[in-house]
């Protein structure tokens, strides 16, 4: 027996009756469930898209999110003429299957920023870009785009909802980044994120983002505290990394184009 | 081996012969999973359930393998089952396993794993081994919820994601401790736990390497 099994046929053959007996069950495995996985990968984006636009009841089921997610219009814009396209321009059949993170490593669909522009520490960055909108007959309530850039270990990947004037901040929040728990990791804190809201991101010309995170809080006696939040304590980089994001994507190389063609009207 | 009773080999590995505060194994991921206790729980079940049926499956087919392959055959089966683990958390524990992120995947090198493989169930009877992989789960479970308690705890002030000392950053009273957030800290809970460990069952103190003589020699100056 022992002297049986240590012959190079019998290696071979225990080897791959063993190699496809456990790939039919991972693959068995995988296919199965692959579609639960893909609905919990975009109920969490779901989840996410709300919850920055403050819209998230309290322990809500998933077919609540779906219902409430439903009254969003989610339309791809082309960030340099902030005009809607089409999704067939970015190769999808409908605007959800699209995938900015994605398509900002592919040459014909990103741009390179140039190095003295790139505050948010992305170096590329997709044409277009997927936002979320909602509107209540046929007003303009709230506009969910994402934002994603540099803090102090990784990138931050979020969202920021902005009220019907298009100026105005609704909410903010981060559903992926690996910052330092209990400092940089506080840009989760429910406190600290309420700040945002009511926060005014253009100046009186409306051109360049005005938002700043400030050391030593925001009260009544702040000059121009309509831009300004309290920075993260013991969070430097961090508070320094999420300033220059929001500006980056609020400003001209990010979505300014298209909050203007909002504003008047013209999308 | 002396020790074959199901009782013994499924309970020994807790306290007596615990694979992290004895054997020194799998401390990778009990430094990573346990800043919070509902991630702990789900990856302690996650190991339970990899120790527990790769031992059974490398028991069952313990006759068949051939010496030169026996790593590899135990590694096939080990990543196998921990595929399947990953797959299952992703669908129906969501949250949870984005916030294990890699460890799940890196059960298949817990040295636990593998050890157990190699050094019980090649040797012993399936259901025995299906024992002993639970017994080993276990024991790494034990630690890994007390180390994941005090850093919880005292770490962000909560315990299962319930508030217990509310946090100054949520208006509280509590100062957290951040190092208790980081992965470090740890070696210290772990550290300090082993040293309760064998204060309690002094039999498990190892014998030093080397002693201190009294000093006799009168040396000349």
């Amino acid at each position: 027996m022992a002297k049986s099994k240590e012959t190079v046929t019998r290696t071979v053959i225990v080897a791959l009756v063993l190699s496809v007996f456990f790939s039919v069950i991972v693959s068995t495995a995988a296919v199965t469930l692959k579609p639960l996985q893909v609905k919990n990968q975009n109920l969490n984006i779901k989840t996410n898209i709300l919850s920055a636009a403050d819209m998230l009841p309290q322990g809500a089921s998933p077919e609540q999110i779906e219902e409430v997610f439903s009254r969003f219009e989610v339309r791809l814009v082309n960030l340099k003429t902030g005009q809607y396209v089409e999704p067939g321009y970015v190769g999808v059949e409908e605007p959800m299957k699209y995938d900015m993170y994605k398509a900002a490593s592919n040459p014909e669909l990103s741009t390179d920023i140039p190095a003295d522009e790139d505050r948010a520490g992305i170096r590329r960055r997709p044409d277009v870009a997927k936002v979320y909108i909602l509107r209540e007959n046929g007003e303009l309530k709230k506009v969910v785009l994402p934002i994603h850039g540099y803090g102090l270990w990784s990138t931050l990947y979020g969202f920021i909802s902005l009220k019907g004037d298009a100026n105005t901040i609704e909410g903010l929040g981060f559903y992926q980044h690996a910052e330092t728990p209990g400092l940089g990791g506080e840009v989760d804190n429910p406190r600290w994120k309420a700040q945002w809201e009511g926060k005014v991101v253009y100046g009186e010309d409306m051109t360049e983002p005005q938002i700043r995170l400030v050391k030593g809080g925001v009260n009544e006696n702040t000059r121009n505290r309509e831009h300004k939040v309290d920075a993260l304590s013991g969070a430097t980089l961090t508070s320094r990394g999420v300033e220059s994001l929001v500006n980056y994507w609020l400003g001209d190389r990010g979505y300014a184009h298209y909050l203007k063609n909002l504003r008047q009207g013209e999308v | 081996m002396a020790t074959t009773s199901a009782k013994q080999v499924l309970f020994e590995p807790i306290f007596s012969n615990n694979p992290i505060a004895l054997q020194i194994l799998g401390i990778c991921s009990a430094l990573a999973v346990t800043s919070s206790l509902s991630v702990t729980i789900v990856m302690c079940i996650s190991v339970i359930a990899v120790t527990a049926f790769s031992n059974l499956a490398v028991s069952l087919i313990r006759s068949q393998i051939p010496g030169s392959i026996r790593i590899i055959v135990q590694m096939t089966i080990i990543a196998s089952l921990v595929i399947v683990v990953d797959q299952l958390l992703k669908a129906y524990a969501y949250e949870i396993s984005k916030q294990l992120s890699v460890f799940v995947g890196l059960i298949i090198t817990n040295c636990i794993v593998m050890g157990r493989a190699e050094g019980f169930a090649m040797q012993n009877g399936p259901w025995l081994s299906f024992l002993d992989g639970v017994g080993n789960g276990l024991g790494y479970s034990v630690l890994l919820l007390f180390v994941g308690f005090w850093r919880e705890l005292f770490g962000s002030g909560s315990l299962f994601g319930f508030t217990v000392l509310s946090p100054v950053n949520e208006g509280g009273w509590y100062v957290t401790n951040g190092l208790l957030l980081l992965p470090p800290s740890a070696f210290f809970i772990i550290g300090l736990s082993i040293w309760a460990l064998r204060t309690w069952k002094p039999e498990q103190v190892e014998e030093a390497d080397y002693k201190l003589s009294a000093h006799k020699v009168r040396e000349a100056f």
